[in-house]
């Protein structure tokens, strides 16, 4: 057994004795500094709401709640001004809509592949290329929705006339290209976590392969994939730079893919890019529309989180 | 099958199980080429995006200021104005981030607190950016009275960067096993010297890559920015006293990107291609590096 040699130096070993209340104190120290560091992100929330709230109550006190939620014009910036919100939430589902009626099937089907058809050699191939989709900055989304869905393709294949310079569903089809990795990717983890034995059990009993993707695997993950369509919305719904450029400024209650219209984050940007002056109501008015959008991407975070939480152990 | 059969016998199936499985069998690429869409289209926006701007990359392009003529404008102002605001961001960001991600794996008790930062965390990832450009316009721009200025862009980036990065930097410090600490602590090190020493030298790899993904995203961040003010023509350069260029008001180039693709003339098209070749390579460049870094470092335990 070795035996423990005290230290040669005693000076030493009793200086560094003499250290310790000082490492106690720096050690307090440094513990403050991280949890002020913790702060700064409870500080964030608190500021948000203050913001958006403190300055959407003083939207209330110029315009009316009768004038935001049951009028139908949203006309902030030419007399006769009104503030009816449904046109720009209606703008909002429209995309939500058209690019999730492209991004699901696609998504699923991708997510099936690479879980239940690849070989791992093509699936570790494919699955960074795919993902390498969600590292393209929105604006660069925005101007191939504008110059290549637009105008490279919709408008000389179905004709001037049919297709405004401004459509919801250019805006779309790219939105559907930006969620499209979020949803295969988050669905394809949900489907390889699913147990091979019930897989096993299926194919046992006879079933394609097709069947057991489809009766079987799809619906033991069904939460995983509900959870990535979820967060997909949540960011179709807060994303501005392509709805911007490619889908117009004209607040339209219609869910035409072939209109120009204007969603809750288009007309924050325009507002932006104005120079609207403080306590104008239509700096007020970025903020009322901006509690709109908040809650309504709170609204789809959250469910996500509870359907997370509340499926995650499910086979453990 | 006994080996020494003489011949392989094989089964067809026959009717409605020959269909079922000529069916499954047919699935295989339709599904095979949903997948490939979204890869084909990631080529197709690259193709089309050399084709358009390659030619107007040049040393003039760079060096630049911004014109309303589409052949002399360039990305001088825009490209300076990223790397300011990019850089004050990350030095901004990254204490806070790794501290906040440190004091939640490593010193917060368990407790409600806890539990509500986390909750917190996951949902100010999800606020969309737009958001953060208001809340970067209200306090920064003009409670604090900073103006459209670098330090204002930066400070907003920094909230919105916050977030992702600290929940990648928690998944790196997890990754970190319990043996590593309880032998540094089994030794007499304080908590500190535990996680100083031994923690973030093993999660360092993990959180270096989740903070260049972060700054990448930080670098295409285009509405946020332009809420703050910095949709600008700049036609100078920043000062290189950190003190001075702060108070700068600034553009960058995914706002240089926005500002070409709107307007209507089609040379300016070109222009905005020729950005997004770049600002495209220097993502990817970026998202490269945190790959090589996460696969050169990856530690098993």
């Amino acid at each position: 057994m070795a035996v423990l040699n005290p230290d040669p130096n005693a000076s030493n070993f009793r200086e560094s004795l003499r250290k310790r209340p000082l490492n106690r104190w720096n050690e307090m120290l440094i513990k403050a500094a991280l949890t002020a560091c913790a702060f700064v992100s409870l500080a964030t929330t608190a500021l948000i709401i203050i913001v958006l709230f403190g300055e959407t109550i003083s939207f209330f006190q110029d315009v009316s709640f009768s004038d935001f939620f049951l009028n139908s014009e949203w006309q902030p910036l030419q007399k006769p001004v009104s503030f009816g919100i449904w046109e720009l939430v209606a703008g909002t589902l429209n995309v939500v809509f058209w690019s999730l009626i492209i991004a699901v099937p696609i998504g699923m089907a991708t997510a099936i592949y690479l879980s239940e058809y690849a070989s791992p050699r093509i699936r570790r191939t494919l699955k960074p290329i795919l993902e390498a989709l969600a590292g393209v900055p929105t604006v660069v989304y925005a101007f191939f929705a504008l110059t290549f869905i637009t105008q490279d393709l919709l408008q000389p294949g179905l004709g001037k006339g049919a297709v405004p310079i401004f459509n919801s569903f250019s805006a779309s089809v790219m939105l559907a290209v930006m969620i499209l990795p979020t949803i295969a990717s988050l669905s394809e983890d949900a489907m390889s976590n699913v147990p091979r034995d019930l897989r096993e059990a299926a194919y046992g009993l006879g079933s394609t392969r097709l069947e057991v993707s489809l009766r079987v695997v799809v619906p033991a993950a069904l939460s995983g994939i509900i959870v990535s369509i979820l967060l997909g919305i949540a960011r179709v719904i807060g994303e501005t730079m392509i709805v911007a450029i490619a889908a117009g400024s004209t607040p339209n209650l219609t869910l035409d893919p072939f209109a120009s219209i204007q969603t809750m984050t288009g007309y924050m940007l325009q507002v932006g890019l104005g120079d609207a002056a403080r306590g104008t109501v239509d700096y007020r008015s970025l903020f009322a529309v901006g509690t709109m959008l908040f809650l309504m991407t709170l609204v789809f975070n959250i469910a996500a989180q509870l359907i997370v939480g509340r499926y995650r152990e499910e086979y453990e | 099958m006994p080996a020494d059969s003489p011949e392989t016998i094989t089964l067809h199936a026959t009717g409605a199980v020959a269909r079922r499985q000529a069916i499954s069998r047919g699935s295989r690429y339709i599904l095979l080429a949903a997948s490939l869409l979204g890869v084909a289209m990631l080529f197709v926006l690259g193709y089309i995006t050399v084709v358009d701007g390659i030619g107007r990359i040049s040393i003039d392009f760079l060096t630049n200021y911004p014109s309303r003529f589409a052949d002399q404008a360039g990305l001088r102002s825009s490209a300076l104005g990223t790397i300011w605001v990019l850089g004050t961001t990350i030095v901004l960001a990254i204490p806070v981030a790794v501290g906040t991600a440190i004091w939640i794996e490593e010193f917060a008790p368990k407790n409600a607190l806890l539990t509500f930062v986390k909750l917190n965390l996951a949902n100010l990832a999800g606020v969309p950016s737009i958001i953060y450009g208001i809340l970067g316009l209200a306090v920064f721009v003009r409670f604090a009275d900073l103006g459209p200025s670098i330090l204002a862009g930066a400070l907003t980036l920094t909230l919105m960067i916050i977030p992702m990065t600290v929940i990648a930097s928690q998944e790196a410090i997890k990754q970190v096993p319990p043996s590593i600490r309880q032998a540094a602590l089994a030794v007499g090190a304080t908590q500190w010297q535990t996680v100083w020493y031994h923690v973030l030298p093993s999660a360092l790899p993990g959180i270096i890559t989740g903070v260049i993904l972060s700054v990448s995203r930080a670098a295409g961040e285009t509405a946020a920015l332009i809420m703050i003010g910095a949709f600008a023509f700049i036609a100078y350069d920043h000062s290189l006293n950190p003190g001075q260029a702060l108070q700068d008001d600034f553009t960058t180039i995914p706002i240089q990107i926005y500002n070409w693709t709107i307007r209507p003339q089609e040379a300016f098209r070109a222009n905005a291609a020729a950005a997004i070749i770049l600002l495209m390579v220097a993502v990817f460049a970026l998202n490269l590096t945190a790959a090589l870094i996460r696969e050169r470092f990856r530690r098993t335990f």
